[in-house]
């Protein structure tokens, strides 16, 4: 329990910062926004490069698989949205 | 090292947030995703150095750059092959892979794990959970964006709701058994995970075949929160903090991006979840009755004299309009109309499209100048100053019963108020019903011209007679 309350409230605070930021982005980037989100979402790859260096051969396994598709979230998600990024122009 | 690590992983985070602050402004959101990407090098390298990583004498390395190479292939393929209509489904995609990793971590860990704490297990179970609902969910909505399997209606049965209410208690049940580390006969914590898998798969599928074609910005916004809440658990279950703040970001946007798309639809979640438009709640008026020989045909040569005499024309996007791809002929047009000085905007509803901010996009890569797409409420007020509103492959978000029949289906939902307008162009295949599958009295309306046909066809068609016009 004593381990769960800091963890706790820093889940509670990064979601206050998450409404507070997210609010603020318009509409016209909204479908960015969830490309990109995905992409950082994608930071489970920490606990797929860890399960994957693992001593029990099932964790590694699952790891492995874990490793693949949180890549594939990383590397598609944050190029696509800089592909759409790049699309959003003003001109004078 | 522990703390080295640590700190680098606080690092990130701070740039994970700055990154997203990066999205408020088109400006700036170039260098925002940037920065996210930075903040996750900075991660994966990090975490390198993690002793449990490190301790394998570089054992582990070979395996750990297959996977990433492997990843990293897919994941670049895909996303600079994938056309921008298709945007949607790649979301949907992302978000089935964030959840499924998710739940793939969670029970790698489960598995390597002797006598887990109670904290770490129940994370365990919700990070499974709601993974693999999202990982299936996900699916189901790419498919039904596709068109392969299923189709873009609700897919409804009797004691749909029953069935899912007790597959949901079934996955409790042995999410109970995990966290309870008991066993049964030969199934151990493990075999009670791997069995919670596959109930929440189904439930996953069954969750989201209800959700009819025009809701799938709600349901991928949905998803993509379950998919930041899947990370949020996980980090739960390594105590990772890393994890737990960008799960909890990804898990608020996608919640606010929920909100935002059933207030545009008056809808409320649960009545989107079920699929209850298909159903149809309220009365139905007959398409017969409304439109009866009231509605009016033109063509290219009618429309290009309105547009001579226009001094401010509103384009108005739906779904149609990605369909058929015309978001470079619309451009054109536009073009060519400001270059005869009329003043050209584009209005954008909340739930044209496919998914949040879908129109946006596919008008961005046709090189339309971010500033002339408004939102509804910043629109609005000028329909009445404009001479010629163009919708194109859009229903029932300028459907005017909206405003005005309260017994409607979609009464309520805020519309685009094109019907104020001098003249209202429509061009559509038929008169076919939109999603809410109820007539619309806008194609019958006095000042509104029906131009039949494919969206693109149509627009060439508009630009060779306002050349004409010369």
């Amino acid at each position: 329990m004593d381990a769960l309350i800091p963890l706790l409230t820093i889940f509670m605070l990064a979601v206050f910062v998450g409404f507070e930021i997210i609010t603020k982005v318009p509409p016209l980037l909204h479908t960015p926004l969830m490309s990109g989100s995905n992409a950082i979402s994608g930071i489970t790859i920490i606990g797929a490069m860890l399960s994957v260096a693992s001593s029990n051969q099932t964790t590694t396994i699952l790891g492995f698989l874990a490793l693949v598709i949180a890549t594939v979230n990383v590397v598609g998600g944050f190029l696509v949205t800089h592909r759409m990024l790049g699309m959003f122009r003003k001109k004078d | 090292m522990d703390s080295v690590i640590n700190l680098i992983y606080l690092g990130a985070s701070v740039l994970f947030i700055l990154g997203i602050r990066g999205l408020t402004h088109p400006r700036t959101a170039v260098r925002g995703n940037l920065l996210g990407a930075t903040g996750m090098l900075l991660a994966v390298v990090a975490t390198l150095l993690d002793q449990q990583i490190l301790g394998t004498g570089g054992q582990a390395f070979g395996l750990l750059l297959g996977g990433v190479v492997l990843g990293a292939a897919i994941g670049a393929t895909l996303a600079l092959r994938i056309e921008m209509t298709a945007m949607p489904e790649m979301v949907a995609l992302l978000n089935a892979f964030g959840g499924g990793a998710s739940a793939l971590v969670a029970g790698a860990v489960l598995v390597g794990a002797t006598d887990p704490p109670a904290q770490t297990t129940v994370a365990t179970v919700a990070s499974g959970l709601i993974g693999s609902v999202t990982f299936w969910g996900s699916l189901v909505a790419f498919d039904k964006l596709r068109g392969l399997l299923l189709p873009d209606q609700p897919v409804l049965f009797p004691g749909q709701q029953m069935l899912n209410g007790v597959l949901g208690l079934a996955a409790l049940g042995c999410g109970v058994m995990v966290v309870a580390g008991a066993g049964l006969g030969d199934l151990g914590p493990v075999g009670y995970y791997a069995a919670l898998v596959a109930i929440a798969s189904i439930l996953g599928i069954l969750l989201t075949i209800p959700i009819g074609g025009a809701d799938m910005p709600v349901a991928i916004a949905l998803l993509n929160s379950y998919s930041g809440l899947a990370a949020a658990s996980t980090g739960f279950v390594l105590s990772n903090n890393i994890l737990i703040i960008t799960g909890s970001l990804v898990g608020a946007s996608g919640l606010i991006l929920t909100r935002i798309m059933c207030k545009a639809m008056n809808r409320s979640l649960v009545n989107v979840l079920v699929g209850a438009i298909a159903e149809g709640g309220g009365s139905k008026s007959d398409a017969d009755a409304v439109y009866a020989g009231r509605v009016k045909s033109t063509s290219a040569e009618e429309v290009a004299m309105l547009f001579d005499g226009a001094r401010r024309a509103v384009i108005v996007p739906g779904y149609g309009l990605a369909v058929s791809q015309a978001q470079h002929q619309v451009r054109d047009l536009a073009n060519l109309l400001e270059s005869r000085g009329v003043e050209v905007e584009y209005a954008i509803h909340p739930v044209a499209g496919r998914m949040p901010g879908h129109m946006n996009v596919l008008l961005a890569e046709a090189d339309v100048d971010y500033d002339k797409l408004k939102e509804m409420d910043a629109i609005n007020p000028s329909f009445e100053q404009t001479d010629v509103s163009l919708v194109i492959g859009a229903n029932d978000i300028v459907n005017p019963d909206a405003r005005t029949d309260p017994g409607s289906p979609i009464a309520g939902m805020p519309i685009l108020n094109v019907d104020q307008s001098r003249t209202v162009v429509v061009i559509k295949r038929s008169l076919s019903p939109g999603f809410a599958g109820i007539p619309n009295p806008l194609f019958a309306a006095d000042n509104t011209l029906m131009f039949f046909g494919d969206g693109k066809k149509a627009v060439l068609d508009l630009i060779a007679a306002v050349k004409d016009t010369d």
